[in-house]
């Protein structure tokens, strides 16, 4: 006779179907539990069939009993019980934590809206202001008197350095906030993500106009900076606190941090110069 | 009026805590029971309890409406309990490293005791049966848990484990087998 496997009459116990053949292992001593081949009187799951061979089979039903007497004495470890009321106590203990989530949550929103508004306004800024540099620096100089045409390169270079300035502050910003935060699992950065995607297009544009005004170091610093707010931006939505550190160590093995420091500090000493003496260049 | 799950949890995506505060009451008391059958200790079990419920509320913009928020919340129970029992493991490892107690001659049940509700009553009993939870992997603890103390059908443990019904299944098998190895000599003793 094939007796019915383990798995068989764990399937049995707990009243779940199985597929035929699913466990049964073909026998060599009968034995009923480790090596019983699952027979066409007791196709697994076939509670019908299981029954019937548990009726005519002492070996299996005694191996079911000692599943039974087992399980049995599981049952019986207690679970302390908890009163009707737990569901409150628990929410008292957590509704501090959650209403502090809201509250972050609500201001990330509120800062995310923020952001997206300065930002769209000091990009559209940025843009009129270089074009206005730009335009000033090819218009046709010898029809007009030079200390006009002086002071008006003077007041479009002064308009971009506050707007570079600005610039420089925010980027710092983004990349600051990544690399300090120290989440213990993954971090949501698609509000980083939106600024840094905003702020990949200034960086072109003032790449472009560094390169164009021949300022090479800038140029470099803008174009090294461009890159990494890009894969920023591109990176998925959820950091890891590994892809985190990983940024983390390039952004200080190249140096960009410090290198936007130093650039928005040159271009602030920039500013307060203009503010004092003319200057003829970027 | 009463709200099913998934209302509350739109509201309580929109910001409104009533809404999840109504869910926490309703789910705490099995998940706790979940969680003690999963760590074995009230004050784990306890902490259980309100990370699973912190860690849904953060993580309620990825709940899939088409699926149970029941199955969904034991699932990330079922996540935080295997987090605690792994470290408490860690701590203990560190702690205590060869007491097992297993061979313990204290635990031998006298052989005139009666059937197993009495047994069950025992304390050290209780305590072999704890000590055989323990010594089961966490899919194989989890997968029993579900299937037999919260009688979940196999699909849906396979859910909460994220696997196949297949594997889900087999992880009950060796459960099982692993538990009757354990306790079997102790049942036939007190028979």
């Amino acid at each position: 006779m094939n007796h019915l496997s383990e798995e068989q009459l764990i399937l049995h116990y707990y009243g779940e179907p199985g597929e035929p053949g699913e466990t049964g292992e073909p026998g060599e001593t009968g034995e009923p539990g480790e090596t019983g081949e699952p027979g066409d009187d007791a196709a697994a799951g076939d509670t019908l069939a299981c029954e019937r061979h548990l009726a005519e089979c002492g070996s299996c039903r005694a191996l079911y009993a000692s599943f039974q007497r087992v399980l049995n004495v599981v049952d019986g470890l207690p679970v302390p019980e908890r009163s009707a009321d737990y569901g409150a106590e628990v929410w008292q203990r957590i509704e501090r934590r959650i209403e502090h989530s809201v509250g972050a949550r609500r201001r990330s929103l509120w800062m995310r809206a923020a952001w997206w508004r300065w930002a769209s306004a000091a990009a559209a800024f940025a843009a009129l202001m270089a074009t206005a540099f730009v335009a000033g620096r090819f218009y046709p100089r010898q029809n007009r008197p030079a200390q006009l045409a002086a002071a008006d390169a003077q007041t479009g270079e002064r308009v971009l350095l506050v707007a570079v300035g600005d610039y420089l502050e925010r980027s710092q910003m983004v990349l600051i906030e990544l690399t300090n935060a120290s989440p213990e699992g993954s971090l949501d950065i698609s509000a980083e993500q939106e600024r840094a995607g905003d702020l990949v297009t200034e960086t072109r544009l003032y790449r472009q106009t560094a390169a164009r005004t021949g300022d090479a170091r800038i140029a470099g610093v803008l174009d090294e900076l461009e890159r990494v707010l890009v894969d920023i931006a591109h990176a998925p939505s959820n950091m890891t606190s590994r892809q985190l550190e990983e940024l983390r160590q390039r952004l200080q093995a190249e140096g960009i941090l410090f290198k936007i420091r130093v650039l928005g500090s040159n271009v602030r000493n920039q500013e307060v110069a203009d503010g004092q003496t003319p200057r003829q260049t970027l | 009026m009463e709200c099913n799950d998934l209302g509350l949890v739109t509201k309580a995506r929109t910001g409104d805590t009533d809404a999840f505060r109504v869910l926490v009451e309703r789910h705490s008391r099995p998940l706790f029971r979940l969680a003690f059958r999963m760590t074995g200790n009230q004050q784990d079990a306890e902490d259980v309890v309100q990370d699973s419920f912190l860690r849904a509320y953060k993580q309620l913009a990825r709940f899939d409406e088409r699926a149970s928020f029941g199955t969904w919340l034991y699932r990330i129970a079922v996540n935080c309990s295997l987090d605690l029992v792994r470290s408490r493991k860690r701590r203990n490892e560190l702690a205590a490293p060869a007491d097992s107690g297993v061979d313990d001659p204290t635990l031998a049940l006298p052989s005139h005791e009666p059937g197993p509700d009495r047994i069950a009553m025992s304390g050290e009993v209780r305590d072999r049966v704890a000590e055989a939870m323990t010594e089961l992997s966490p899919s194989e603890r989890t997968a029993f848990v579900l299937r037999h103390f919260e009688g979940m059908c196999i699909d849906d443990v396979s859910r909460v484990l994220g696997c196949q019904p297949g594997a889900a299944k087999h992880s009950v098998f060796r459960a099982v087998q692993k538990l009757r190895r354990a306790l079997e000599p102790l049942v036939s003793t007190a028979r």
